[in-house]
């Protein structure tokens, strides 16, 4: 057993190179995900944001279906835009003025679309904003509620309000096996 | 007249199902009237005769499932057994069908699916009628409920999308056959697991309501509930990322979620039960959020049925489109009712919410659930604006728009980030309060975690400021990484943590410990390993920043680069299968110089049993740990008759795969009851007086683990 052991350790040379081992293996991770990050070319973001006119519900440089009339023909298109020197924005509004709105990955013409973009931000931050507003004031009340019960409880008038909580036993075992779950 | 035996048989059993299910509603519902204090004083009968009228309905609920079990059967029966004269099987076989998605095409149609459901949904019904004793009264009411909602399934399916309908005129020599993009074995498992995540929060739903009906006292309806839930939201988890790895297998496009309204109905349910399974702690421990969980829940069971709606109504358009149909009034009206009667018996019982407990801080673990709450409905939101954005769009502006990957991604990734971040923090807040002491001592090891993986990646060439158009997205892909190595270290602290108290204790080896440690608590450790497991895939999916694809037509002897890889075409090839032919590239896969692989894209053509032909690509990948090389056969050029062959290099998705199987694994270490400990029988040294103060360990069981 012993002899396996050390055998092992031999093998992978002990504790100090197994960890110098993972710290390679980790740069090697960071390395290898900093030589992936190449940007993608102004032909590949603008064909992402617009869709195949086919119908087939695909993203044009994804629609890949076997004998697709559309695709070709706006990928050629595009290139000529973009060969032209025209900015992304006028590429995808040629598009859109071409084959309608439906053509554009994303609502990006201005107008009712902005809402489409404003709404779940709003909505984000009134949640936020929303949620800490809730927390300050149960915290707020809870602390209230606690000076009135202390001064209740000063004034000699505990047990006369009880608790609201105040559970039956076997709640108060299965809360408590629960506390132990939970609790940090 | 012809005779259709087994579709007659499948009719009638269906319509059987119907009415013993219409019996477990009406009279179970009756007889929970007659046993309440109002019903007993109307009527004046003794609660007994109410309670054993309740009884003959739970039967026949449990009957009901019998009813489904021999329609589903039949239908299954008639797709082995070739039998065209089906409508339904016609439309979705064909002889040469392999058998296993024989059995499939019981899930890939309307009528099918929805037969699926309702059986599935009798199942659970089953499983609660049969462990009823847990809480007859509750699981009573539950089961009315769960009736109410297979009512509905089962007038569905005998009025408006019957599964045994017989096809006009003379039977046909073969079917049509089934969508060769659902001949994948992934297929015939997906499905199912979905719906059992769609159906089963019906039953946390029915329970949620049920509980408010009957104004159930305390939390043990959520005790009842929270392995229902747990299966549920598991079973969900499964169905969604074996959709996401089919998409990514068979679709072809290199990516594994299109945000298509379809994905976008089984994300939300998902997303309203994770926030459930987290909120529902604080009412457990804390008797808080009682008004909050229960329309967590109705909003998850109502989110299923709307998913549904969406896939099956054509109200959105859909690359599921092979499931359309005129059926979506009756799922708009079922929604209503469900709305109405949430909401009315929400009004008539809301005094019986009152929170038992108030909120005391803000840094406090019931505060980061709240926040954890709201991000995940945020994202909810952001994901049911967007897929109902177009039909909005289209009765404001008079024309349709389309909101795709994009937006989504635009929107979602702050908010996802966002979560990230909270996954890390949460489980580090103590409940009730957290000291500035504690803060300090748990948030030490993450931050410095976070900050070294930061500046390696900066010096590894991961810098947003550089990359120009890119910046949004490496940026995001940064602080992906940068919390996911936060998030891991909180998660391994507390692990290491809490096993060095139990290696003190039982003079165990830290793996010894670790694992004793969480057989103690599953429910608290399975969490921190869901959580794990949740950082994985964020991992996984933040690696798409830095996805490439290149796309060139290749001969023999060809070379396309990517990255740190070279693809070498060695030949192509053109095969007859009895189903379809295949037209192959064989690619010779190398990595700095070294062979790696051989990969074989192709392109299939279906002919067998349909009326015109269908392709599919069955795409060919080489996966590791660093980076997938994915290649596609996309056809062959018209002009020179060579195939175009499309590689994409998807950096790190292995990791959203294995980011799965280790929430699937921790969701099965929180199913675990904890190991009980017992105490040892005491010592007679340890009962013998001792001199000394301070040493009282006379008369104190010590707890040890019985393992």
């Amino acid at each position: 057993m012993f002899r396996r052991t050390q055998s092992r350790r031999a093998q992978f040379g002990g504790r100090p190179v197994f960890w110098a081992r993972m710290v390679q293996s980790a740069l090697l991770c960071v390395i290898a995900i900093a030589m992936l990050g190449a940007g993608r070319s102004p032909y590949e973001r603008v064909g992402h944001e617009l869709m195949c006119a086919c119908g087939c519900s695909a993203v044009l440089l994804d629609c890949n279906h076997l004998g697709c009339p559309d695709r070709e023909r706006m990928e050629n298109e595009l290139h000529a835009h973009l060969a032209a020197g025209e900015s992304e924005t006028a590429v995808l509004h040629w598009f859109a003025a071409k084959y309608g709105a439906t053509v554009l990955a994303a609502p990006i013409r201005g107008g009712f679309d902005d809402v489409a973009w404003i709404v779940p931000i709003a909505v984000f931050l009134l949640a936020t904003v929303g949620t800490f507003a809730v927390v300050w004031m149960w915290k707020r009340r809870a602390l209230s509620l606690a000076r009135a019960s202390a001064g209740i409880a000063a004034g000699g008038g505990v047990g006369e309000f009880p608790e609201a909580g105040q559970a039956a036993p076997e709640e108060a075992a299965m809360r408590e096996r629960i506390r132990r779950e939970t609790e940090y | 007249m012809i005779s259709h035996p087994m579709p007659e048989f499948g009719s009638f059993c269906l319509l059987l199902a119907l009415i013993l299910t219409v019996y477990n509603f009406a009279v179970g519902g009756l007889a929970l009237w007659g046993a309440s204090p109002a019903g007993l004083r109307i009527t004046g009968r003794p609660e007994a005769v109410w309670n054993r009228l309740g009884e003959t309905a739970r039967r026949a609920g449990i009957a009901s499932f019998a009813a489904l079990c021999c329609a589903a059967f039949a239908l299954v029966w008639a797709a082995f057994t070739d039998d065209f004269s089906v409508e339904y099987i016609r439309a979705h076989s064909n002889i040469a069908l392999n058998p296993a998605y024989k059995f499939a095409a019981l899930w890939s149609g309307q009528e099918g699916s929805l037969l699926l459901w309702a059986w599935m949904l009798s199942a659970y019904g089953f499983v609660l009628r049969i462990r009823h004793r847990v809480d007859v009264r509750l699981t009573a009411f539950a089961s009315v409920i769960m009736a109410a909602i297979q009512t509905f399934f089962l007038l569905l399916l005998t009025i408006a999308a019957p599964p045994f309908s017989i096809a006009p005129g003379p039977i046909a020599a073969d079917g049509a056959g089934l969508n060769p993009l659902l001949q994948y074995p992934e297929m015939v498992i997906h499905p199912p697991m979905l719906y059992l995540g769609y159906v089963g929060f019906s039953v946390p739903f029915a329970f949620a309501l049920g509980a408010l009906m009957m104004r159930y006292p305390g939390e043990k309806w959520i005790h009842i509930t929270r392995r229902w839930t747990m299966v549920t939201w598991l079973f969900l988890t499964c169905g969604i990322f074996m959709g996401a790895h089919w998409a990514y297998s068979v679709l072809g496009w290199g990516g594994y979620w299109g945000w298509d309204p379809v994905e976008n109905a089984s994300l939300m349910p998902w997303l309203t039960g994770t926030a459930f399974l987290h909120s529902v702690m604080m009412q457990e421990k804390r008797g808080m959020m009682k008004n909050w969980n229960v329309w967590l829940i109705f909003c998850t069971f109502m989110l299923t049925i709307l998913g549904t709606l969406l896939t099956r109504s054509g109200a959105v358009s859909s690359v599921h489109a092979f499931a359309q149909s005129a059926i979506g009034a009756w799922f708009y009206t079922f929604i209503c009712i469900v709305f109405a009667v949430c909401l009315f018996t929400f009004f008539l019982q809301r005094d019986h919410l009152k929170s038992e407990n108030k909120l005391e801080s803000l840094v406090s673990r019931e505060s980061s659930f709240l926040f954890n709450n709201m991000i995940l409905l945020a994202a909810c939101f952001t994901v049911l604006w967007g897929t109902l954005f177009p039909v909005l769009s289209e009765y404001v502006q008079g024309s349709k728009v389309t909101v795709g990957a994009p937006f989504y991604n635009r929107v979602n990734i702050p908010i996802g980030l966002f979560l990230l971040f909270l996954t890390g923090i949460g489980p580090l807040l103590a409940w009730r309060s957290t000291s500035l002491r504690s803060i300090r001592r748990n948030f030490i090891l993450p931050s410095i975690a976070m900050a070294v993986a930061a500046i390696a990646l900066m010096i590894g060439g991961v810098r947003p400021w550089n990359d120009g158009d890119e910046m949004q997205s490496t940026l995001f892909s940064l602080v992906a990484f940068t919390l996911a190595a936060g998030v891991v270290t909180a998660i391994s602290e507390e692990f290491l943590r809490g096993a060095n108290v139990v290696r003190t204790q039982t003079g165990r080896n830290l793996l010894s410990s670790i694992v004793l440690l969480t057989r103690r608590n599953t429910r608290r450790y399975g969490g921190y390993i869901i959580h794990f497991g949740i950082v994985v895939m964020f991992i996984g999916i933040a690696g798409g920043a830095f996805n490439q694809s290149r796309e060139m037509e290749m001969g023999y002897g060809d070379t396309l680069s990517i990255g740190p890889y070279r693809l070498v075409c060695q030949s192509i090839t053109q095969d007859s299968k009895p189903e379809y032919d295949t037209d192959y590239a064989l690619l010779d896969v190398y990595k700095y110089d070294k062979k790696v692989t051989q990969l074989a894209p192709e392109k299939r053509t279906y002919f067998a049993g349909t009326d015109h032909e269908q392709s599919s690509t069955i795409v060919a990948l080489h996966s590791t740990a660093e980076a997938d090389v994915y290649t596609v056969f996309e056809g062959k050029s018209p002009d020179t008759g060579r195939p175009i062959i499309k590689v994409f290099l998807n950096p790190l998705i292995a990791w959203i795969w294995i980011g799965v199987m280790i929430v699937v694994a921790g969701t099965f270490v929180a199913l675990v009851p904890n190991l009980v400990r017992q105490p040892v029988r005491q010592r007679q040294e340890d009962l013998a007086p001792v001199s000394g103060p301070g040493l009282g360990a006379a008369g104190v069981l010590a707890k040890v683990p019985h393992v």
